[in-house]
Order: C-alpha cells, then structure tokens, then sequence
C-alpha cells in the first residue's frame, strides 16, 4: 500500500503547486508585460481611449452599463440585479413559452415605444431580450438604428448625423463571419458625447453669426 | 440565414481537422516515450524531479487493477483536497473579495463536480469562490480530471494493441506526462492568446468604475449608488483556457464563457472551441498510430465529425427561427445589421448560429461550457444538446474518455453484428468474451441509469420540483436535463433549476461520481482484459471495422442506443414542449 500513498501524495502536491500557484502566477505576470490593458479589464475614459487607471475610467469597453436617459443609446435589458450588475453576471433563464419571457419583452417594447411616441418601425428582437451574461456591451446595427430618432431628438440634433455616426461604429464579425455584426453602446455613446458636443458649438456659432449680421 | 452559420461550422471542422492528425501523433509520441520537441528537453528535468520524489520509476508497468486503484486513490485525494479547501477558504489567503466558507452540502457537489471532470456549478464564482480556491481548487482538478482522462485513455489504447501482456502502463507516468506534455503548454498559449484580447488576468477581484452617464447626472443621481459599477475580475485567462482544453467547461463567472471577460469577441470564440474539440479528435490519430492501423481511428474520426455537423446544423436552424409567442412589432429576422432569431440568452456578438455551434461542441465534448443560455433555447434547439450528451458523449467526447466512449460504442456495435450472423465478436484482432461484453454494457449502460433514475426520483419529490423555474414541460426538462448532464459528467445545465439545494447537491454529486468512475473501472478492467488476449490475424470472416459500412452501422447504434432508452423521457420534455410550440 506504501508503494501507492507515497507517489499519490506526491504527485498530487507537485502537480497542485505546478497548475495552481506557478501557472496562473507565469500567466499573470506575462500578461501583465504583455497586454496591460486587456488583462486588466479593458478600461476606457472620456475620449474612447483604453486606460489602465481606474479612477479616469468610465467603465470598460467589455462589460455594458445601464444607460437609461433618452439622450443615450440604451443597451439590451439585462436579467441581473441591478440591471448590469459586473458583480453578478446572469442570464433570466426564462423558458421559450415562459410567461415572463412575453412579459419582458413586452414591457420593453413599451419602454421604447413610449421614450419615442411617433416611432412604429418593427424592434429587433435582441433590444427587447435579455443577454446570457446580462451584461452585453452590444446591441446589432439595426437596435441602434432604431434608437436613432429618440437619441437625437432628445439632443435637439438631426437625425442625419446621428445615423451617420452608428454607420461607422459598425463592427464585423472576426473574418466577416464568424459571429454577428454589433456596435458597442459605451463607444457609441462615447461618441455621441462628443458629436453632440461639436454640434452644439457649431449651433452657437451659427446663432451668433446670425445676430451679429445687420 | 444558414449560410452564415455553415460557413462558421465548416471553418471550425476544418481547422480540427487540420491540427488534430499532427496532435494525435505528438500524443502518441507522449505515450510511447518517443521523442518529444523542444518541450520534452524543458520538460524532461522537471518530469524526472517529480519521479524521484515520488520513488517512481518511469518504465513501472501496472495491471489493470493496480491502475485502476492508483486512479482511484489520486481522485480521491484531489477530491478531499477540494472538499477542504471550500470549507476552509475564509481563513486562507488571496481572498480579496472577502468570500465566506461554502456550505458543506454545495461544497461536497463542487468537489465531486470538479475531480469527475463535470463542473456542474451550483454556485456562482464571482460571488462565492475565493481567488485561491479558483486556482489551487478549480484550476488545479481541471487539469487532473483532464490528465486523469487522457491517462485512462493511454491505459485504453495500450491494452487494445498488447501482444498479451495484460500490462497497461504506470498511470503516474502517464498522469504526470499528460500534463506536463500536452496539457500545460496548450493551456499557456491558449491563455496568452485569450488574455490579448481581452479575457482579464489580475489577482484584483473587482475595480469599480463611475460610468459613463455619471459623468452628465445631477448632484442627486451621483450621489446614489447608480452611477457606480464595480467589476468582477481574477486571473480569469489562465483558467478559461485550461477550462476548455481539457473539456472541464466550468466558468469563473456565473454566465460562464457569455460573459465577455471570458469570451470577448468572435476570435476567442473560435479559439475556445477549438480548444475544446482539439484533443478529443487528436486521440482518433493517437489511436490509430498506437494500434497501427491509420484506417480505424479516421473511420471514427469521420463518423463524430458528420453527426457533429449535422447536430450543429439543426441547432442552428432551430435557434434561428422566430419565436411565435413574442409580439408582431418585434422584428425577428435575420439580415446584414441584425442577428435575429431566438435571441432571449443569447449575446449579439455572437447571435444564435454561432451559440447553436458552440452547444454542439460544448455537450459534445465533454465540457459544457456555454456562450448561450440552454434554458432559453427553443424546444427543439434544446433538445439536439440534450441529446448530444444522452450518446454517452462520444461524439468527440471528453479528453481521453470521448475516444475510449467510442471504442466501447464500436465494440457494441462489432457485437451486434455478430449477432446477426452468429460469429464471435472480435475487434482489432481480439475476441470479445463474456467478461468483455459485461464491461462493456456497464460502461455504456451505468450513465443512462442514473439519469433516468435521478429523472424519476426529482420528479416526484417535492423539494426537487421546487427548485424548477419554468412552468409546464420545460420544467421536467430542466431536471431532465440536470441529471443528464451531471451522470454524463457534462456540466452545462438549464440553469433556471436551482440546483443549490441539499437534494440536488447531495444527488447530484453521487451521480456525478458514480457516472464518472464506474465507466473508468469498467474501462480500464476491459483494458486489461483486451491486453491479456493475443491478437488473431484477421481471417475472412473478420467483420472489416475501417469501412464506411462500420461508421454508418457505428453511428446507427449510437442513434439506436440513446433512443431506445430516452424517447419516453425526452417525449415528457422538450418533444411535448416542441410540439406545442409548432400548433402554437
């Protein structure tokens, strides 16, 4: 029996020692020199640009946030409590023929048909359901191109614009295909901010050219 | 529609396809102790300290009994060792998130689910697992389950091509080879591709950030608790790639690899899924290189890769179909800007064709790890997982044990036609005996039991139906499910059941071991039958196992097998639900 407890024993430390503390340790320090920003969660700040300093952060590019003023793009709903909770990921589990699942989705349609009254156009399906994780940091093109006209009346902008600005955060799947089209909410938002911005120096400027000439 | 998804289908099999042969062969060469690359020369000291202090030699050779019990005990071990470290992680270091100790029942189903290889979660591991238990716990048993596998396989493989010999190996060699040679240095570079795109590498468990909108609300809305976000993180990369490569499959996160610091874009994807399909389709060359005859292991190679691909095309259409009990106004379509379909559970980045493949792989194999949510999944693209895992998972399978399920499937399937024309079963030159076919039915018979047994027990015990979240016939197929998945050591789950009750705890994990180590006695004293038997050249009526006759008749007993024992069950479940959904 000796000859089986002694090599179990052993092999079972080294090999816990080797795959639990020395591999994730080796890991971790080559991916802290080699990626900073992706291994320490992708953070983004004010402008759009990665950051590994927490404090100038507004969230990371990976996990979705809540945004629910009409002045936004709104993300997908989301099963966790608080709505992206990053400390509890969930999906809602709802079943196909759920009762809940008709009444999630309704109340969304609601939502958004409310926050935009003259807007009939058809939903796409994945801005009224739940994610996986509940924390999708995505909606398709055609969820934000929905939102377009809500967006950009509560920032008194044309649609124009606006439209043009989900046109190019549009990104494709790996190789073109594998996976879907999205546009990620935090960037796109990001950019709003500052096109919205732009905008509206440009109206001041046309508001005070206007008085100033005779 | 489809064709989106064919061609995400297509690209993955042929990238399998491609890198399985020359795995395979680096496998066997691991087995054999021929001579390994580079990595044998950085290895090889390493591998001869261990030896030494362990007083193992590495040319020991052990019959089937002294393996089995070696395996058993290590198991045993890695099991206490787990068992202890939940219950004591409080007063352990590296707990920054500040977790108390875990429930004893929940901790026992952890243990057993991490050593059998399963990883069931009851738990979610951002909320309940210290950073130290995720490392010495879970990522330590994900690759010894995994090595515990490839090594049951080695033993497998070598008493099929024994001259009589009746030895089977050293499985502390082989324990100690597997992962040393081929599971640790696919798990570091599969970590360091998947931390460069994002999946986080950190001993900080949460960072909290002020979002976006904080930045333009009032004094009153900051004030609130709203505008923060804290995020879960750890050393998520070196875990999730060793999760998969040994087909384990059990998430840091509680939405496993849907959340996006597990599996940030289409590129991780592909690249988990290929982990995950990788070994087990490299063991079709390892066996054929260690047997000698490189027809046998492409005829089961090709028969996993065409049910595959056809279980992953009904998926997909399934998952893509609108869902008829959600309003009008709701565009459910597929086109260029939106992903469409049934998208409830599901992320955009990947959208249902991608998810439905992903399952395909995920309940395959082994692993069980999902970018989707199962229990949102329309009746039908529900039910192909299900049964994916129902086969005994052979189609790839787990690392090492997906081969031996299937080896065992033929050796069922070699009897059968025997029966048919009334000669004695043979395969590869062995004859099947009583004693064999015995080992083989238990092997192939012992899953099945427990999940209709388990089904039967939950169905009629009240604490067991309360733990459902669905109404109706969705219900019974979360149970159904459940126990599928934990006897099959698979460890995805209809996650609506809560499973982190005593009953499923307790259950499950007896279950989950019975199913585990029952087939691997089974498997290892049919190794050591087939090693003591000497070969017989084939004779003309040797019924031929390399032909495309043999992969279809393997792949009718596959279908045969599952069928005649679950119909009844599955009709309860996700056919009854199906077809309500159809006349809807």
């Amino acid at each position: 029996m000796r000859t089986i407890i002694r090599p179990c024993l052993t092999i079972f430390s080294l090999m816990a020692l080797l795959t639990g503390i020395i591999y994730p340790l080796a890991i971790t320090a080559g991916a802290q020199w080699l990626f900073p920003v992706e291994a320490n969660g992708s953070l983004i700040n004010r402008l759009g640009k990665a950051t590994t300093n927490t404090a100038k952060a507004v969230g990371s590019r990976l996990i979705g946030q809540n945004f629910t003023s009409p002045r936004y793009f709104w993300p997908r709903p989301s099963a966790t409590n608080p709505p992206y909770n990053a400390d509890a990921s969930t999906g809602s589990n709802y079943g196909p023929r759920s009762p809940a699942l008709q009444t999630e989705v309704k109340t969304a349609v609601r939502h958004l048909q409310r926050a935009d009254r003259g807007n009939l156009h058809p939903i796409p399906v994945d801005l009224v359901t739940s994610s996986a994780s509940g924390l999708d940091p995505d909606i398709s093109p055609a969820a934000a191109y929905y939102q377009a006209s809500r967006v950009a009346a509560a920032r008194h902008m044309p649609v124009a614009p606006v439209k043009k600005l989900i046109a190019e955060s549009i990104r494709e799947p790996w190789l073109g295909f594998f996976g879907e089209c999205y546009i990620n909410v935090l960037e796109l938002n990001i950019h709003l901010d500052q096109l919205s911005a732009k905008w509206n120096i440009k109206r001041k400027l046309h508001h005070h050219a206007g008085r100033s000439t005779p | 529609m489809l064709y989106d998804g064919w061609m995400q289908l297509a690209f993955l099999l042929a990238a399998v396809l491609v890198l399985a042969k020359p795995l395979g062969e680096y496998i066997a060469r691991v087995f054999t102790k021929g001579r390994l690359p580079l990595i044998g020369r950085i290895g090889q000291p390493v591998e001869a300290t261990i030896y030494r202090m362990a007083g193992v030699r590495c040319d020991d050779q052990q019959n089937w009994i002294q393996y089995a019990v070696a395996c058993l005990l290590f198991n045993l071990v890695g099991f206490i060792f787990l068992y202890l470290l939940q219950l004591l992680q409080q007063h352990l270091p590296l707990n920054p998130a500040h977790q108390s100790h875990v429930p004893a029942a929940l901790a026992f189903n952890t243990a057993a689910s991490f050593v059998t290889n399963t990883n069931w979660q009851n738990y979610a591991g951002e909320t309940t697992m210290s950073l130290l238990t995720q490392m010495l716990g879970m990522t330590v048993q994900n690759f010894l389950s995994a090595a515990t596998g490839i090594a049951v396989m080695a033993a497998f493989l070598r008493g099929l091509a024994s001259k009589g010999t009746g030895k089977l190996g050293s499985f502390w060699v082989d324990l100690v080879r597997s992962t040393l040679y081929i599971l640790l240095p696919l798990a570091i570079i599969t970590s360091l591709v998947l931390a460069s795109q994002g999946v986080v590498q950190t001993f900080h468990a949460t960072r909290q950030v002020h979002t976006l909108s904080n930045t333009t609300m009032t004094a009153q809305a900051k004030a609130s608790k709203a505008s923060i976000q804290n995020i879960a993180m750890g050393p998520v990369a070196s875990q999730e790639a060793i999760k998969q490569i040994g087909t384990n499959g059990g998430g840091f996160f509680n939405a496993n690899s849907a959340h996006p610091f597990e599996n940030p874009n289409g590129l991780t994807d592909f690249v988990e899924m290929l982990a995950m399909l990788l070994i087990p389709a490299a063991s079709c060359f390892t066996f054929s290189r260690m047997i000698g005859d490189k027809r046998q292991g492409r005829v089961i190679l090709v028969t996993m890769a065409v049910i595959f691909a056809l279980c992953a095309t009904l998926c997909i259409t399934f998952e893509q179909q609108p869902n008829p009990i959600l309003p009008g106004i709701v565009n459910q379509h597929h086109t260029g800007l939106a992903p469409g379909g049934n998208m409830e559970g599901k992320e955009v980045r990947f959208g249902p064709a991608n998810s439905a493949i992903w399952t395909c792989v995920a309940t395959g194999t082994s692993t069980g790890a999902v970018n989707s949510m199962l229990d949102s999944y329309t009746p039908f693209g529900g039910l192909i997982p299900m049964w994916l895992m129902k086969t005994g998972e052979v189609i790839f399978g787990g690392v090492g044990v997906g081969l031996t399920g299937m080896l065992i499937t033929s050796m069922v399937a070699v009897f059968l036609c025997g029966l048919m024309v009334g000669r004695t079963p043979e395969y590869l030159g062995k004859k099947l005996g009583a004693f064999e076919i015995k080992m083989v039915s238990l092997a192939i018979l012992i899953p099945p039991a427990l999940v209709l047994i388990g089904t039967a027990i939950a169905s009629v015990t009240p604490s067991a139906i309360a733990s459902v979240a669905n109404p109706g016939s969705h219900g019974f197929s979360e149970i159904l499910y459940a126990m599928t998945s934990m006897s099959n050591n698979n460890g995805s789950a209809f996650a609506g059941l809560n499973g982190d009750t005593n009953f499923y705890n307790i259950l499950g994990g007896v279950m989950m071991l019975a199913g585990r180590f029952w087939s691997i006695v089974a498997t290892l004293a049919l190794a050591g039958a087939m090693a003591n038997r000497k070969p017989s050249p084939p004779s003309v009526g040797t019924f031929p196992t390399h032909t495309p006759l043999f992969a279809v008749i393997l792949a009718g007993t596959i279908a045969l097998i599952s069928g005649l024992i679950f119909l009844p069950a599955l009709a309860l479940g996700p056919i009854a639900e199906g077809l309500a959904h159809v006349v809807h």
